[in-house]
């Protein structure tokens, strides 16, 4: 049978996938909970909370403060210690609430006991409104990476209709296994978020789409679905972007988003699997999102695992947890190696985004030395969204922006691979990275 | 003989007809331009900087010759010589423009401030500062990738290899502003440069609070706010834990300087007459 | 932090693929072929093939080290394929001196003088090949006589002359384009490379396995070998050639798979490349039958890669999301 997947493009990079198979653990909760406030795509959360106020878990400490945006909940019981900026990953200056963690079991225990579940009658009489107001206070937000709020997401625009909702279990990024872990242990929560998305949008039928090298978690849902047929898994064939929104699009439905357009205007509604259980944990258990599985791994680590992280914890707590940062260290990124950020600043906390923590050697990390271009046109084959990354790289090497504009590069999706392919070692991403926010600030005509 | 002489006449003929094809065209498509434009523009730099408000020097050649007056008119490459000759040239006064040089507001250098990562990628200002904090731990900083260098039309702009910072050179500095534009962190400031009048600027742009401040850079600003007690003129402002010096209100005693416990503040010589020594 | 993280935008990973990689792997493709001349011309082929590598080796050498003062770049094996390309396209009984030359030019002009590796508009190979096609018209068609020109038992090859050895292709056209058929040639002599011509085009087998590695390899894709050689037996049948002999008999072959599908002088899209090899193509079946030159495929192969720059700028990818393809409007 001939495996589905996008048609333009796309790269396979080496897997990797090195903590396949080890179960979730429990990180340990710190004393100190430092929740950023940005926490979404948007405008950042507006705090709600005063120092020294206690907070119980799972209390609201900053609301949504715009249209976009999301609330941050207290993953613990505590104090409010103070309100100020502090590093992020990359080293920026953030809003923060810091929490000091009253007594750190109990506080856990009294996490697990705040809960009153409803029940799935009291589930089944929510409205699609309702289970998006539920979900928005909850500050879930999408979970692969790009925290855009799920509220709006959920939020159909007037005269749109979805037609079909697709769950992304693709993780095509080397490296990492938090959804591939939770889908394994998990799948009946996650097709119960999945049911309460579907009855959000309006919508009959449901995918899951996960890529052919987890057939654990493949065969996990196609256990617990046998005998439904609102929601069907699709095995992908194995192939980076997969993941991204318009690739699996494409790849479950034929169907190609146009430029510039939204996965609603082809009726699609994408949601990552783990947004799906962070859904069905805000509506069935009243638990906001204050915690996520992080893939902690590295060649060189130690102890490579899944682990549950509090959000708030200090990614330098989490590593150590794993082993401690290995001699050779060269980078530290959060997320994949694919798209991840490299991190300047290990005391930053996590936060919704940081779906793993990859400690990568300086021999693996290390960018190699420029040449000139041979215009190979690698680049050009490998782009999933069909533009030319060579071309788009010379022009903003010569900041002829409005020149790359009529060459789309707005539509590119920075999945890296043509830097990651390109022969020469050139960074054609970072040029187009460059032009793309120059043009966003380009004066509006 | 015969191949000679008809090779000649032909190719006569050719070329006559030619001539007079391209005189007619030339005469029908003529278009008339002050010829003072062309003699200013043989004047100036040629850099295009765009310092004196113009989109490059034949638009600022253009407005000379068409203005009834060279107010505010000054091109900052060249300096007041050309300005005199540009004067004769259209018949009206020029007035002397202020000079005005670009000062680095960043002194930290790589003594200063710790490196605490490694930045590995395209050489760009824009691109580092885009991306993250900048090697050191200060937000503000120079992050020492060269774009205001790159930028600069009169060599003025250099960074020092030894600190790994941008420094300005003031010999050469006209004032064009093209740095200050380029620079990510906005580090550069134009500031008049007035005959006997020192220069005195804070030399760094940390917004950071006092404590971290401190622990960033060695140089850095904490918002003390000594100098403001110390300036007799009122030309010191510390805003979000940052002195400013206003240069209208300033009077260039220095005293600010002598009293700043960070050394963040900078107090340079006078310019103008250092050069006219220099150049007699 | 005793160990200092090193901090860039992602990707944070990169493919094994290097210029080397693709340059040695165009470089074992292309030993068959050269033990194929080896076997055909004998070590005089080897003498031509190691004097042109070396000229053009010594002419980038001295040319990075002493005009663009910058560091050596021969490792990466593009002077090596231009030197095998170029001794490929040569006569194996072609002067050494001349070799030297065609080895300068085609360095020293058809590539440095753009700038070096990525920057020229020419096949630096077939710049070379072409100055001295024209410099010494008659010693680059002088071909060795001890080496059946795979056409031998046709009648009247007596026209030619007996001192002078001829390739196949050149009788060819000597005997009026397309009269002569596949039965007149002994075409397992042609497969394998056992007739006269360029060191590198006899060996017609050779050649596909080297095409074959190539592919495999991904170094390079189907688009122009395929186009070119289809469009060039399109034409040469509408003509009234022989497509085969067409395609076999000459430098056809080794012009659609190692000079075609250069990279620095193709085009960069599927399409371009298409178009840029069905005409490659088509020029050189024109060259063939109305030309006063036997083979076209150099200077077919010349003129597109003079087209590509225009081929890139009005062939864009389909982009994601649009039914057509939309080009830049300059």
């Amino acid at each position: 049978m001939k495996l589905k997947t996008f048609r333009k493009g796309g790269i396979h990079p080496d897997p990797n996938k090195l903590t396949s198979g080890i179960p979730m653990i429990k990180a340990d909760v710190s004393s100190e909970i430092r929740l950023e406030l940005a926490e979404s795509i948007g405008v950042p959360a507006r705090c709600i909370v005063k120092p020294g106020q206690t907070v119980s878990a799972g209390e609201m400490v900053a609301e949504a403060a715009a249209f976009v945006s999301a609330p941050v909940h207290s993953p613990v019981a505590g104090t409010v210690k103070r309100i100020e900026k502090l590093r992020d990953i990359s080293g920026f200056w953030r809003e923060a609430v810091i929490i000091a963690t009253e007594i750190i079991e109990t506080a856990v225990d009294e996490a697990e006991e705040a809960l009153s579940p409803r029940t799935q009658e009291e589930v089944d009489a929510l409205t699609p409104k309702e289970i998006i107001d539920i979900v928005g206070n909850a500050g879930v937000v999408g979970l692969g990476g790009a925290t855009f709020p799920t509220r709006v997401k959920l939020s159909i625009p007037e005269g749109k209709k979805a037609e079909i909702v697709i769950l992304n279990g693709a993780e095509c990024e080397p490296y990492l296994t938090c959804d591939e872990v939770l889908m394994c242990g998990w799948p009946e929560y996650i097709v119960a978020g999945c049911r309460l998305i579907m009855k959000a949008v309006g919508v009959e039928k449901a995918v899951i789409g996960i890529e052919a090298n987890k057939p654990q978690a493949i065969a996990a849902f196609r256990r617990y679905l046998k005998g439904s047929d609102d929601i069907s898994v699709v095995k992908l064939r194995m192939k980076y972007p997969q993941g991204g929104e318009k690739q699996l699009i494409e790849a479950i439905t034929g169907r190609q988003v146009p430029e510039g357009a939204l996965p609603v205007d082809v009726g699609a509604v994408v949601d990552n699997v783990a947004t799906a259980y962070a859904v069905y944990d805000a509506v069935y258990n009243r638990r906001p999102l204050t915690q996520r599985i992080v893939t902690v791994t590295g060649p060189e680590l130690k102890k490579p695992g899944n682990y549950l992280v509090k959000l708030g914890t200090s990614i330098r707590t989490i590593i150590e947890a794993a082993g401690g940062l290995p001699e050779n260290t060269g980078k530290v990124i959060a997320g994949g190696p694919m798209m991840g950020k490299a991190m300047a600043n290990l005391d930053a906390p996590t936060t919704k985004a940081v779906s793993g923590i990859l400690v990568l050697p300086r021999s693996i990390s290390q960018r190699h030395e420029e040449e000139p271009c041979i215009r190979c046109a690698k680049c050009v084959s490998v782009c999933p969204m069909g533009l030319e990354p060579y071309q788009m790289m010379n022009l903003s090497i010569a900041k002829r922006f409005e020149e790359i504009t009529s060459l789309h590069v707005m539509s590119c999706l920075e999945c890296g691979c043509c830097s990651y392919v390109c022969p020469s070692h050139r960074p054609l991403l970072d040029y187009i990275r460059y032009a793309k926010r120059e043009i966003r600030n380009l004066p509006k005509k | 003989m015969g191949v000679i002489s008809t090779s000649i006449i032909v190719l006569g003929i050719i070329g006559a007809l030619a001539a007079i094809v391209l005189y007619f065209v030339a005469k029908k498509f003529h278009v008339y331009e002050n010829p003072k434009i062309a003699e200013i523009e043989e004047l100036l730099p040629g850099a295009n900087c765009g310092g004196c408000g113009f989109a490059g020097c034949q638009a600022f050649a253009k407005a000379c010759a068409e203005t009834d007056s060279l107010d505010g008119f000054n091109c900052t490459g060249a300096g007041k010589d050309i300005m005199d000759k540009i004067s004769v040239i259209v018949g009206l006064e020029a007035k002397a423009g202020v000079r005005r040089v670009a000062v680095m507001r960043c002194n930290g250098g790589c003594g200063e401030r710790q490196i605490v990562n490694n930045y590995d990628g395209v050489t760009s200002c824009a691109m580092e500062g885009a991306l993250y904090q900048g090697e050191t731990d200060c937000n503000y900083g120079c992050l020492g990738r060269g774009d205001c260098v790159a930028s600069c039309m009169f060599d003025a702009l250099h960074i020092d290899p030894k600190s790994g910072i941008a420094v300005v050179d003031y010999e050469k500095c006209v004032g064009c502003g093209k740095c200050v534009k380029t620079c990510p962190r906005g580090l550069l400031e134009l500031v008049e440069d007035i005959p006997d009048k020192p220069l005195v600027w804070v030399a760094c742009m940390n917004h950071d609070k006092g404590p971290l401040a401190m622990k960033e850079c060695t140089v850095s600003c904490i918002g003390c706010g000594k100098c403001k007690r110390v300036c007799t003129h009122e030309a010191v402002e510390v805003t979000d834990f940052l002195a400013h010096i206003n240069p209208e209100a300033c009077v260039g005693c220095g005293e600010c300087e002598a009293a700043c416990p960070r050394h963040s503040i900078v107090h340079h010589g006078n310019l103008i007459p250092e050069k006219k020594e220099a150049e007699s | 932090m005793d160990t200092k993280l090193t901090v860039s935008l992602s990707p944070h990973i990169h493919s094994r693929n290097s210029i080397d990689h693709c340059m040695w792997n165009v470089i074992i493709a292309l030993i068959p072929a050269l033990v194929v001349a080896v076997w055909t011309f004998g070590l005089q082929a080897l003498l031509v093939i190691g004097i042109s590598v070396a000229a053009c080796l010594l002419t980038e050498g001295l040319i990075d080290r002493f005009l663009f003062h910058r560091h050596l770049s021969l490792s990466n094996g593009s002077a090596i394929i231009t030197g095998i390309l170029l001794a490929f396209n040569l006569p194996s009984i072609l002067p050494w001196w001349m070799v030297v030359i065609g080895a300068v030019v085609a360095i020293g002009i058809g590539k440095m003088s753009f700038g070096g590796l990525g920057c020229n508009i020419w096949n630096p190979a077939l710049v070379g090949r072409v100055f001295l096609l024209i410099s010494f018209p008659a010693a680059m068609t002088t071909w060795p006589v001890d080496v059946p020109s795979g056409i031998g038992h046709i009648t009247g090859a007596t026209g030619t002359d007996a001192n002078t050895g001829a390739t196949l292709l050149a009788s060819l056209n000597d005997y009026s384009y397309g009269k002569i058929g596949l039965d007149n040639v002994d075409f397992m002599d042609m497969a394998i490379g056992h007739m006269n011509g360029s060191l590198g085009e006899v060996g017609s087998v050779a050649i596909l396995i080297g095409l074959a590695y190539l592919l495999i390899t991904k170094v390079i894709t189907w688009h122009i070998p395929v186009s070119m050689i289809a469009s060039a037996a399109l034409f040469s049948w509408a003509f009234g050639g022989n497509p085969v002999l067409d395609i076999f008999a000459g430098g056809l072959l080794l012009g659609a798979v190692f000079m075609a599908t250069d990279y620095v002088t193709s085009p960069m899209t599927r399409q371009g490349q298409i178009i840029y090899g069905f005409m490659i193509g088509f020029i050189t079946i024109v060259i063939r039958r109305y030309g006063s030159y036997p083979e076209g495929v150099s200077f077919a192969i010349l003129l597109m890669n003079s087209f590509t720059p225009i081929i890139n700028r009005y062939c864009h990818p389909r982009l994601f999301g649009r039914r057509k393809t939309s080009a830049v409007k300059a």
